[in-house]
């Protein structure tokens, strides 16, 4: 098992070195530079945007700012703001906890419906729910999500004023962050309703960021449990007159999850996708915001380090999906 | 399902095969209205000029922000209402077909071609050349596909071309690993051995030989890049870095109408909702395909 | 570090708030974007300015209320001598700065405060020039402060005398802006000895109407009320500054009564908003301007009749409907009409597309195709270029020129529209920084701004004109220098090196009960006034 980790890992080795080199290059490639953007309609003299951009370092060759880039990363620096001037490290790990916080919630939505949508619609095969359940994944698999976002702003926020419009708890309440979870924070501050109201603020966006892993996750097990109803042994308990509710609950469910289980820590990548316009639609203050801000700022920085920790973060579920999977199903191991 | 064992001609099996197809496609209800609505886009694109009642780019100056038809202050002219500079929705969404098709076209196409041409390579040739080509795979697939798409069409700059490249490069990497499982899969074949002792060429192999045998996954991949491309190239005009206006792109349209979200409902309705259906009829044909294609599926 | 130094002061500001009983009056601001720091020196944005240097601090000299005038600030008065070089500020006494959790200050507010303020800036040696690196001061140079002051020198503890190299008009309105808001030299030196100096930019202290509290980043920033304000002190306890970039959102959130004032509506939302019996709105004109700029160096457009036809081709009216939904005024002069010296005598050119399709064959254009630039980002004083471009493109149609629209990404727009031979006219604008008309005349039109690094996009230079503006500058006759402004627009409108569209209209709408709301031609949001009622 070792072993495999440890080949795992070593593979990784050469796709962070790919993934500094992408992250470092393409926001250079940009057109644009920062120190145009930040002068604006007043524009800035060229010997004021030598002295800047000398003072930033980006007079120097190319290659000589990757190394000196590289160099900084093995010393765990990952560069400051151009715009706040601040350590994109820092600015990570303040914002970080709310996107973490909307997808936890998102995949727990998505899983806790999900799964058992899924089973049951196995289960009942060709019934009426099967049919309703499967045809309104397939609409949630097809969302448009910023749109879908935009119409549900309108008729809970705007025409019903059921849920606040953005933000993360409403502004009366004000407590220090302690774990950067909104939802954990609120509890901790012992502040009457303040638990209910980052609740309430979190429900439209993480309906929102669900709606695909859920469609996903249901179509999944439905086919998986599908597939596993049909194997000889789920049969063969069948004929030793297992109850049907054993027989699914124990051996075809059982069974059916690793596939499941896949597709969930897969959904990973579609989430900080879908955050990047989730987060824009409800102001909600994410790392997927930054991004996109920082690279119309062409705050390069930002953009290089922030593309290599979401990369990072990626690739480290993806690694715990390949272990959980070959802890589960050692034949995976040996290939 | 074929099992015969007499011997028939070449296209004899692929009529057989086709009529199989068609069998199992026509037994999913979805696929085949997911199919009907599908042609029916395809019409709307081809027919856009001779069906839409105006022309999509034209304003007219006196009907801003129109409701549709049915609402109070609505005009006969305009079904569907008018945007903000006074163009007709129905028209724009009408020519809007166009570009959606347009673009999941171009963006499989690229993405097909050049995923399988590096994935044969990588699968057949094995070795570095398979480790160099599937690291660098790993690189684009550890990124956000969007987040990913969003940088590369800054680099390129916005625009429809920008996006549909952009977003092509980022599916690449799924037809890659795809072809490469498939040709490893194949390679050791005994078909494929016997041809490389009737002396075929590596190209030949590859593409007359290999390739043929692993196309059953690829469609039904490609099915599915089509809809996520029309979705994704919808979320990149809605972020401003698609189609630009005045292009009547379903995203571009979204963005271009979220000033008016509380003004004028039907600005923002009716692109999502385009949008939507046609995702959602390509994607239940793509069902139908899968099931029809994957004989391991066909059971359930 | 920094995260958990932000963290501490959250705790701390909590323990102060927890001692303090409920506040009853909590003023909610929907502001559009986040703050890039709280020192106010170093960015350029307005955003910035709202949060720390309005806020939080002064300067010696302030913008009266809703006006452009100058009126004393933390100097009480000041003398300038009869060459106009040497400026003698007369310090207020008993200003406090604000103290917080590890910083009381021992002292008052003096001239040393003064001298470091200018002087970290100015002084590439300062130990607090690059006190974190990469930082930069760009309003101190792009204002040529650097360029302008010879010296500061302390006369006594509340006196400061600023020698200059050379007589301008406009410096009190150039230290009247929030870039050079005083910052506490007993604080610096207190951060320095602690050895947090980045915290000059996160947790500031000033003299302000408002105490900074802490800030949760692309969220929400908080500040308190400050009781010892040398002022008239704030009529509300605590002020929130809760961050929503979108317009449609923000609007939302005040219609929900989330928030009290929001900047920025969507032009295409005023007419909800004006119908919504809970919300009311103040408009006031915008000291901006947009423009479509010719290249005034490239044939035909050397020729001011070619450029005057196309002006008069061009329905503006329309275009503010369309663009601005009609929230704008047309534009017929470079400046605004609210700012002094606004020559209200000239008359605009007619729209009148067959005279203008006269003149050009009289100037014997023939099949001219042209590009039209089209910004990519909105600005207030142009909400859609792309659609701008649209309608411009559809009324020189009629004329018989031919239009292609470009754009270009905003960095690259900025550039290009600057480098000389640029084929095609650009629209851009501009908003005013200090209300001064030289602010206006010679950044945008001056030849010295036609050079690389300017913003003169018309690539423009009429000596006359130029002269005449250098000569109101270094003017400190008020009367004098409206004289020679009205002169250089005469001249302006005579050559037409732009197209001037629009002057828009600036709206902020609140909820019904909030009072004393004072909009600042400036773009500045100030809450220093404001009351609920209940």
């Amino acid at each position: 098992m070792l072993k495999f980790i440890l080949s795992k890992l070593l593979y990784l080795i050469p796709t962070v070195f790919g993934i500094t080199l992408v992250a470092f290059g393409f926001i250079r490639l940009l057109p644009g530079d920062p120190v145009l953007l930040m002068a604006g309609e007043r524009g800035v003299s060229p010997e004021r945007y030598a002295e800047i951009t000398a003072q930033l370092g980006y007079d120097k060759p190319i290659w000589q700012q990757y190394l000196q880039y590289l160099n900084q990363l093995a010393h765990g620096d990952l560069g400051n703001s151009l715009v706040t001037k601040k350590p994109v490290l820092a600015e990570f790990l303040t914002l970080f906890p709310a996107t973490v916080e909307l997808g936890l919630v998102a995949i727990l939505i998505a899983t806790l419906i999900g799964v058992p949508v899924g089973v049951l619609a196995a289960i009942k095969r060709g019934s009426w729910f099967d049919q309703i359940s499967m045809t309104g994944a397939l609409v949630g698999f097809s969302m448009p999500i910023f749109w879908w976002g935009l119409l549900l702003i309108i008729l809970f926020s705007g025409i019903l004023g059921w849920t606040p419009v953005s933000g993360r708890i409403s502004l009366m309440y004000f407590f220090p962050p302690v774990t950067g979870f909104m939802l954990i924070d609120s509890l901790l501050s012992g502040q009457d309703g303040a638990f209910m109201s980052a609740l309430s603020h979190l429900i439209l966006p993480s309906i929102v960021l669900a709606t695909i892993p859920l469609a996903v996750i249901a179509r999944q097990t439905r086919s998986a449990m599908l597939e596993v109803m049909g194997e000889d042994y789920v049969r063969t308990a069948r004929a030793k007159g297992l109850s049907p509710s054993r027989v699914i609950g124990v051996h075809a469910l059982r069974n059916a999850m690793i596939p499941v289980i896949t597709t969930i820590g897969l959904q990973v990548g579609v989430l900080l996708a879908g955050a990047i316009l989730t987060e824009t639609i409800f102001s909600w203050p994410g790392i997927g915001k930054w991004m996109i801000d920082s690279i119309s700022r062409r705050d390069y920085p930002v953009v290089q380090s922030g593309l290599l920790l979401i990369a990072g973060i990626v690739m480290i579920v993806n690694l715990l999906v390949d272990l959980t999977y070959g802890l589960i199903n050692p034949r995976i191991r040996h290939k | 399902m074929t099992d015969t064992t007499v011997k028939i001609s070449d296209a004899a099996i692929r009529r057989q095969m086709l009529k199989d197809f068609w069998f199992y496609f026509s037994q999913n209800r979805g696929a085949v209205i997911g199919l009907a609505v599908f042609v029916l886009l395809v019409l709307t694109a081809i027919f856009a000029p001779l069906i839409a009642p105006h022309d999509p780019n034209q304003q007219y100056r006196d009907a801003l922000l129109v409701p549709p038809v049915w609402q109070e202050g609505g005009r006969a002219g305009f079904l569907l209402g008018t945007d903000a500079v006074g163009r007709d929705m129905l028209s724009r969404l009408i020519y809007g077909a166009q570009y959606s098709l347009f673009i999941g076209i171009v963006v499989v196409a690229i993405a097909l071609i050049g995923g399988v041409i590096i994935g044969l390579v990588a699968g057949f040739y094995g070795g570095w050349v398979d480790s160099v080509i599937m690291r660098v795979m790993d690189v684009v697939l550890a990124f956000p596909s969007l987040l990913l798409a969003l940088v590369l069409v800054a680099i390129l700059g916005p625009g429809l071309t920008n996006a549909m490249i952009a977003i092509a490069i980022v599916y690449q990497p799924h037809f890659a690993r795809l072809t490469r499982a498939a040709v490893m899969g194949e390679k050791a074949r005994e078909y494929v051995t016997a041809a490389r002792v009737a002396g075929a060429s590596n190209l030949r192999l590859m593409f007359k030989t290999i390739l043929p045998n692993c196309l059953a996954p690829l469609i039904v991949q490609a099915t599915l890049s089509f809809s996520s491309a029309v979705l994704d190239s919808a979320a990149l005009g809605f972020l401003g870095m698609g189609a630009q206006p005045p292009a009547s792109e379903w995203g571009t349209m979204l963005a271009e109408a979220r000033e008016f979200i509380l003004r004028a409902w039907w600005v923002v309705t009716f692109p999502g909702l385009a949008i939507l259906i046609s995702v959602l009829a390509i994607n239940l044909m793509g069902d139908g395909l899968r099931d029809a294609l994957d004989p391991k599926l066909k059971r359930s | 570090m920094s995260i958990f130094s932000t963290r501490f002061l959250a705790a701390s500001a909590l323990a102060l708030m927890a001692a303090a009983p409920l506040h009853a009056k909590t003023f909610v601001y929907c502001s559009e974007g986040s703050p890039e720091g709280f020192d106010p020196a170093p960015y350029t944005s307005g955003t910035t300015f709202d949060a720390s240097g309005h806020a939080v601090y002064n300067r010696l000299v302030q913008f009266k209320p809703g006006t452009t005038e100058i009126e004393p600030a933390l100097a009480e008065s000041w003398e300038v001598s009869e060459d106009g070089l040497e400026y003698t500020f007369h310090l207020r006494k008993g200003v406090k700065f604000h103290s917080n959790e590890k910083f009381t200050p021992s002292r008052d507010f003096n001239a040393d405060d003064v001298i470091f303020t200018f002087n970290r800036q100015a002084n590439a040696d300062d130990p607090w020039h690059q006190y974190i690196a990469g930082i930069t001061y760009e309003y101190y140079s792009s204002m040529e402060m650097d360029k302008l002051i010879k010296s500061i020198e302390k006369v006594d503890d509340n006196t400061v005398k600023f020698v200059l190299n050379h007589p301008e008009a406009p410096f009190l309105a150039n230290i009247a802006m929030p870039f050079v808001a005083v910052v506490s030299k007993e604080y610096a030196d207190a951060l320095d000895k602690a050895g947090t100096k980045e915290d000059l930019n996160n947790a500031p202290i000033g003299t302000g109407p408002f105490k900074f509290v802490a800030y949760q980043k692309d969220a929400v920033i908080r500040y308190q009320k400050n009781a010892d304000y040398w002022g008239t002190a704030p009529k509300i306890d605590d002020l929130v500054f809760a961050i929503t970039p979108d317009a449609s959102v923000r609007l939302q959130k005040l219609k929900a009564g989330e928030c009290h004032l929001m900047p920025y509506p969507a032009p295409a939302d005023l007419a909800d908003i004006k119908a919504d019996p809970n919300l009311k709105v103040d408009e006031q004109p915008g000291l901006n301007v947009g423009y479509l700029a010719y290249n005034t160096t490239v044939a035909p457009f050397d020729k001011p009749e070619v450029r005057k036809a196309l002006n008069m081709a061009l329905d503006k009216k329309a275009l503010i409907e369309a663009v601005y939904q009609g929230n704008a005024e047309v534009a017929k002069n470079p400046i605004p009409p609210t700012m002094w010296s606004y020559n209200s005598a000239i008359e605009d050119d007619a729209f009148d597309p067959e005279a203008a399709k006269k003149m050009l064959e009289e100037a014997g254009v023939k099949d001219l195709s042209m590009e039209i630039w089209a910004m990519p980002v909105q600005r207030p004083y142009m909400p859609n270029a792309r659609r701008a471009a649209e309608l411009m493109q559809s009324d020189l149609a009629k004329v018989g020129v031919k239009v292609e629209i470009v754009s270009y990404e905003w960095g690259e727009y900025l550039k290009k529209s600057m480098e000389a031979g640029r084929k095609g006219a650009v629209i851009l604008g501009w908003t005013g920084d200090n209300g001064d008309p030289d602010n206006f005349l010679s950044v945008l039109l001056s030849c010295a701004s036609a050079e690389p690094g300017g913003a003169n996009r018309a690539f423009w230079c009429n000596k006359e004109f130029s002269d005449i503006i250098a000569k109101a500058k270094a003017t400190s006759n008020h009367d004098e220098r409206v004289k020679l402004y009205e002169e250089a627009q005469v001249i302006f409108k005579k050559e037409a090196p732009w197209a001037t569209l629009a002057h828009s209209t600036q709206y902020v709408p609140m909820a019904k009960n909030v009072t004393g709301f004072v909009q600042s031609p400036l773009g500045d949001y100030t809450f220093d006034t404001v009351d609920l009622t209940e």
